[in-house]
């Protein structure tokens, strides 16, 4: 296996830099995205996350890791975190750091579960819950004229969409298809009966395990496990699949 | 401390000796791997070891059932911040897999069934301090936490762990493994906080 070239040099991508909030952006009801202010940001690829820690009076530290939602755009790095319940560092991300506050964060962490432009054939996206954040990153990177793209995308419900409008737009683009996938509860005009991930969702015309995408899959374990035992069920090739677990709970 | 986050307290807390710098509590079991879960069946399971000289060592899943057997209970650390305490596995010590293999080697290189691979220094094997674990928590060890076996090393960080160990080769010389080649610590002390290359 070739050594692969990430952005930044090893000493770069290890030191804790002060990250500056500059904008916060609303998801949905439990997320929401920080753009942050890096300063000498070294630079990422789409799928690359960052270690963030934050730092309370006593000298107590507490880190966790967070995909970058947006391409390489100098020192700004995008971040949507997802509130989850007690949740000590998410919930102080989402509700607690207002604009001009700052935390630490280093990286770009990663160089497996990366797209790299110009990297050839389709690509395959898939997301469970806020496991759309790294994908969302890969699919913004996709230029116009690139192989084609697939998001299939799973959900709670229809408030549940992370970048919504976004989405929304992208899939009107040639050669980017998204798919929705409700667990609970799913809009009227859907005609798939509400459950979670299965064959019938990843199975389309053009993304058969022959027609080789490079695989994509994150969110939280249970899911990844499920969608990634599918896709090797429906004849993708192991090393064709790339993971990237987020914790321990399923949506 | 010359750096605060602004209005960040943080859970209640009493410092926990047996947590290494940086590492939260988890009662999860979370899962970390570069892609989806190896099913390795028992019957195609087979254990290797090679020297640096090409010979070769092997266990089918029932000789390796057949040697002794060590309960170790243990606190494990991931690198991406989880520590869990009192673990308890069941498996082979490495010093029994390797006490009739003669080699002059310093380094191993673990394989994996899916091609995942990890280097470790040879003496951090030995002496009671690595395992091919099959047991977990009083049960067979579930796939997505390795099972069949994996390689359990408790006191560097988990991912050189290796879950669903086939091989481990022996070298002269030291060489990256699938995450080390990613920028990952070749060692991984998590007391030293070796997380990545140069920490
Ligand atoms: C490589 C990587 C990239 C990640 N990228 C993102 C990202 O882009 N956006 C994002 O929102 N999160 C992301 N995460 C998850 C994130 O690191 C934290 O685990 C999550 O925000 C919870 O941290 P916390 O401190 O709020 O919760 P904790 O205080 O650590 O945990 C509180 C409770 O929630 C449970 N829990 C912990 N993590 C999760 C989870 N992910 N889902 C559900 N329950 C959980 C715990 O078991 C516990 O019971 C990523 C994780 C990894 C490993």
């Amino acid at each position: 296996m070739a050594r692969a070239a990430v952005p930044g040099g090893l000493s770069a991508r290890r030191a804790w830099r002060e990250a500056t909030l500059v904008e916060r952006r609303p998801e949905t009801d439990s997320a929401v995205t920080l753009v942050l202010d890096v300063d000498g940001w070294p630079g990422h690829l789409p799928g690359q996350h960052v270690d963030v820690r934050l730092t309370a009076p006593d000298g107590y530290t507490a880190t966790r890791s967070y995909s970058v939602s947006a391409p390489e755009r100098g020192d700004r790095v995008e971040l949507t975190v997802q509130r989850v319940p007690d949740g000590e560092v998410s919930t102080f991300l989402a509700d607690g750091l207002a604009v001009g506050d700052a935390v630490r964060v280093r990286g770009p962490v990663g160089g497996w579960f990366v797209w790299r432009t110009g990297q050839p054939g389709p690509v395959l996206l898939v997301a469970g819950g806020s496991g759309v954040v790294p994908l969302m990153a890969i699919l913004r990177a996709r230029g116009p004229g690139a192989a084609p793209f697939r998001l299939v995308y799973s959900v709670r419900g229809p408030d549940d969409v992370i970048y919504r409008d976004e989405l929304a737009v992208l899939a009107a683009t040639d050669g980017v298809d998204v798919r929705l996938v409700h667990t609970r509860r799913a809009p009227d005009v859907d005609k798939r009966p509400v459950g979670r991930l299965r064959e019938s969702d990843l199975a389309a015309p053009g993304w058969t395990g022959e027609d080789a995408p490079t695989c994509y899959v994150c969110g939280p374990t249970g899911f990844v496990e499920g969608a990634a035992d599918l896709l090797v069920a429906l004849g993708h090739a192991a090393d064709r699949i790339r993971t990237e677990r987020f914790g321990p709970s399923g949506p | 401390m010359d750096f605060v986050t602004r209005g960040f307290q943080g859970r209640p807390r009493g410092r926990d000796d047996r947590l290494p710098p940086g590492q939260y509590l988890t009662g999860d079991f979370p899962v970390l791997s570069a892609g989806p879960t190896s099913n390795v069946d028992h019957d195609e399971f087979e254990l290797w070891v090679a020297t640096e000289d090409g010979t070769r060592h092997t266990w089918s899943w029932a000789e390796l059932m057949a040697l002794p057997a060590e309960t170790v209970t243990v606190d494990i650390h991931c690198v991406t911040s989880w520590s869990k305490l009192d673990t308890e596995w069941r498996g082979v010590s490495l010093d029994t897999l390797l006490a009739d293999v003669e080699t002059a080697a310093d380094f191993a290189m673990v394989h994996s069934y899916g091609g995942y691979t990890t280097n470790l220094p040879l003496e951090d094997l030995l002496d009671g301090q690595a395992w091919v674990a099959y047991g977990y928590d009083g049960d067979d060890l579930r796939p997505e936490h390795g099972g069949p076996a994996r390689l359990l090393v408790p006191h560097l960080y988990f991912w050189k762990s290796a879950k669903w160990v086939r091989g481990i080769e022996l070298m002269l010389e030291d060489s990256p493994g699938f995450w080390e080649q990613l920028g990952y610590h070749d060692y991984g002390d998590p007391w030293r906080e070796q997380r990545y290359q140069g920490d």
